[in-house]
């Protein structure tokens, strides 16, 4: 068998633990997008489920025709029907590029007048000022986060794309008040192994590093072509209006080459995030992007390699992948979560850009589907209590639309295995389930008690340490980079480093 | 000094100079300012009315005019036929008159959408005035002048192969009429305003020429040896 061993970082995020206070979007702000230009752009950002997300409408393929279909038994970019003189046919115009509309026009506001105000009968206010073109708006039509918490509301929740497929009674969750729900779900860069952003690129600015697997857009060689933007489905390259350059997550590589967790796992206060290594074979990238999709999230499993197999460390050897980022890979809890309990999921693979983060549905609303249906009061006391995950409150079907390219069967393995080790534990602390339960749980769910205990660590008592595996990278041995440049660039982000013009503008 | 050995004869060193050396100096020392400064996600519903037929119409016109520059006896062989002659004029200038309408519809755009004015520099400005007069200096040559793709070849090619080869013949042209002749020195402007203005992006052209020979992906790796083995790309 040839492999083509590489390692990638990969974050894990359990969105039944994300309570949607957007701690992790103003870190990643605070650090890499206050400048001009970019102040529309979060490269982390939260959006409530279901919800027209940022930009608005993004995971509508048919509108903005992101990612790789199959076609003829080849993968080809969606955008431009895998023909590349296409691509450059429409390097003037692009039909499908997003606007600034589609995710709102910054704004501040004209603070000064409530100091500089002359006395008058009524109070002075700020009025919202636009931060592109300093004018003044009528009114702020659009923000981030604009429908934050209004996610089941007819409104705005009814424009998801995922509720593609839900019956008409499963849509009442979006007009009967005991049926609603939301949830959140925080994106960042998704770090691709067939990144659809790098494959559209006529300049080849963007690359995948082979050494973690980091999407970096080179911001020296991007011309503003912005076939970026178009062709990844996720819209998480941004293109910056003043630098005239593409912008991405850099999944904070300055803080990982240095073992140190992204800026905005590190300051997620709900610990929702985890970090760790996933080691994979390239050589299969092509064979798992073509799977249909129902068997999308199998064959992302199967691309990612066992850690511990002795076959695969001595191959990962020989691929030159440092010794400390194999032991990391054994210890990775986005391997524990991704293949080895098989409870988190990639989002959206149905766009086949095989994303590198992954999502773990989330469970709690079910207890309150089942109340709801008995009329009223919840009762501890019925049997059935664990084991209604189909009348669940959030539809399955509309987990799997998001997270599994609509298979309902990966994710109700998943919700039953996290509901077995909710069993588990209640049978532990509590005593009031019975072992015989526990035991129908285990073994329909297929899990050992260790990985209850496993599981239920992660989930809850894991220690920095443990929710972030992350290696140092070797740059001391060899390294591309010039050590001056490092030190000219020292104290600086690195990004909007354009010097001044001749005449006119300063960006 | 004649006017027309200082305007034609000297000047073209100065902005040729000024190209290339300026060209050079900008791509070493600030390689990130080289974009095309894109303004479509500002603005997209007019762009499509300026900058498609401007981007077509002027770039087959810059073509046809490098064709007449390396090969002038092509475009003569090719107009000795009348009916040849007259499909190479019409197209040229319907190619110019395509070029002119969409750039008036990108200054409108530059003038009045206040987004699109806010990114607008002062280089912006100089340059659309500079494609302005050239574009309607060579619609009025192809239209007041007849055939001028033949004395094009005849006349303005010799003189560029002169300059080209350092032994400037300033009497190849001296005797063209005063339109063409502004068209010939906007021309130079235009080339002297390539390392200062987002003009630099046309030479960016060779990325997306590779991009069609390349496989989808691209991987770096920052611990390999030299840039070249550096950057793998698999299939």
């Amino acid at each position: 068998m040839v492999m083509d061993i590489r390692a990638q970082l990969s974050m894990s995020f359990n969105l039944d633990k994300c309570i949607g206070c957007h701690t992790c979007s103003i870190s990643c702000k605070n650090i890499w997008t206050t400048r001009q230009g970019a102040e529309y752009m979060w490269w982390n950002n939260v959006e409530t489920k279901p919800g027209a997300g940022y930009p608005l409408t993004w995971e509508d393929q048919e509108r903005y025709r992101g990612g790789w279909e199959v076609a003829d038994g080849n993968l080809r970019l969606k955008l431009i029907k895998g023909n590349k003189l296409r691509t450059l046919a429409s390097i003037f115009f692009q039909p499908n590029l997003p606007t600034i509309d589609d995710y709102y026009e910054p704004f501040t506001y004209d603070y000064q007048n409530l100091f500089n105000a002359p006395a008058g009968d009524d109070q002075p206010v700020a009025r919202p000022k636009s931060l592109i073109t300093g004018d003044f708006m009528e009114k702020i039509a659009l923000g981030p986060n604009w429908d934050d918490d209004f996610g089941g509301s007819p409104l705005y929740g009814s424009n998801d794309p995922n509720l593609k497929g839900l019956s008409e009674s499963q849509k009442e969750m979006l007009t009967k008040f005991h049926k609603l729900f939301y949830f959140y779900v925080p994106r960042i860069c998704n770090h691709c192994l067939n990144p659809a952003c790098v494959a559209a690129c006529p300049s080849g600015a963007i690359y995948k590093r082979g050494e973690d697997g980091i999407v970096l857009i080179d911001q020296d060689t991007c011309r503003a072509w912005r076939f970026c933007v178009s062709a990844c489905p996720y819209k998480k390259p941004y293109y910056n209006w003043a630098t005239g350059k593409s912008e991405k997550c850099i999944f904070c590589y300055p803080r990982t080459e240095t073992g140190q967790p992204n800026a905005c796992a590190h300051a997620c206060v709900g610990r929702i995030r985890t970090v760790g290594v996933l080691m994979y074979d390239a050589e299969r990238i092509q064979e798992i992007a073509k799977l249909p999709d129902e068997k999308l999230v199998d064959g992302m499993r199967d691309i990612v390699l066992d850690p511990n197999d002795p076959a695969v460390v001595e191959a990962a050897k020989k691929a030159g992948i440092d010794e400390n980022w194999i032991a990391a890979a054994q210890n990775s809890p986005a391997y524990n979560f991704f293949k080895k309990w098989r409870i988190s999921f990639p989002h959206h693979p149905e766009f086949r850009t095989l994303p590198m983060n992954t999502y773990i549905p989330p469970l709690s609303p079910i207890l309150h589907q089942v109340k709801a249906d008995r009329g009223g009061l919840f009762d501890p006391e019925a049997d059935d209590f664990f084991n209604e995950i189909d009348k669940m409150r959030i539809p399955v079907k509309f987990l799997a639309n998001l997270l599994s390219a609509g298979n309902e069967k990966v994710v109700m393995e998943s919700l039953k295995k996290q509901m077995a080790v909710r069993i588990y534990w209640r049978q532990k602390r509590v005593g009031d389930i019975g072992e015989k339960a526990v035991k129908t749980a285990l073994s329909s769910s297929g899990l050992t008690p260790q990985d209850c205990e496993d599981i239920y660590r992660i989930n809850s008592l894991a220690t920095y340490k443990e929710r972030f595996v992350i290696p140092e990278t070797h740059r001391e041995s060899k390294s591309t980079v010039d050590p001056r440049t490092m030190y000219e660039k020292r104290g600086t982000i690195g990004f909007g480093t354009k010097k001044k013009e001749l005449i006119g503008r300063q960006w | 000094m004649n006017i027309d050995n200082l305007l034609f004869g000297l000047m073209p060193y100065l902005f040729i100079v000024t190209a290339v050396v300026g060209t050079i100096y900008r791509y070493v020392a600030n390689r990130y300012s080289w974009s095309s400064q894109s303004s479509q996600f500002l603005e997209n519903k007019s762009l499509f009315y300026g900058s498609f037929p401007w981007h077509y119409g002027i770039i087959l016109i810059l073509l046809g005019h490098i064709i007449g520059i390396i090969t002038p006896g092509s475009i003569l062989s090719w107009n000795s036929v009348p009916l040849r002659l007259y499909i190479l004029e019409i197209s040229g200038l319907a190619l110019g008159i395509l070029a002119f309408i969409g750039l008036l519809v990108l200054v409108y755009r530059r003038l009045t959408d206040s987004r699109v004015k806010a990114v607008t520099s002062s280089w912006d400005v100089l340059l659309l005035i500079v494609l302005l007069i050239q574009v309607a200096t060579g619609i009025a040559n192809a239209t007041m002048y007849r055939w001028g793709s033949n004395w094009y070849a005849a006349s303005a090619v010799p003189w560029i192969w002169s300059i080209l080869t350092l032994n400037p013949r300033v009497d190849y042209i001296a005797t063209l009429p005063l339109i063409t002749k502004a068209h010939i020195f906007n021309a130079l402007i235009f080339i002297g305003l390539i390392p200062f203005t987002r003009l630099v992006h046309f030479l960016a052209f060779i990325g997306p020429i590779k991009y069609l020979f390349r496989p989808w992906q691209v991987v770096r790796w920052y611990n390999r040896d030299t840039q070249t083995e550096n950057i793998v790309q698999y299939k």
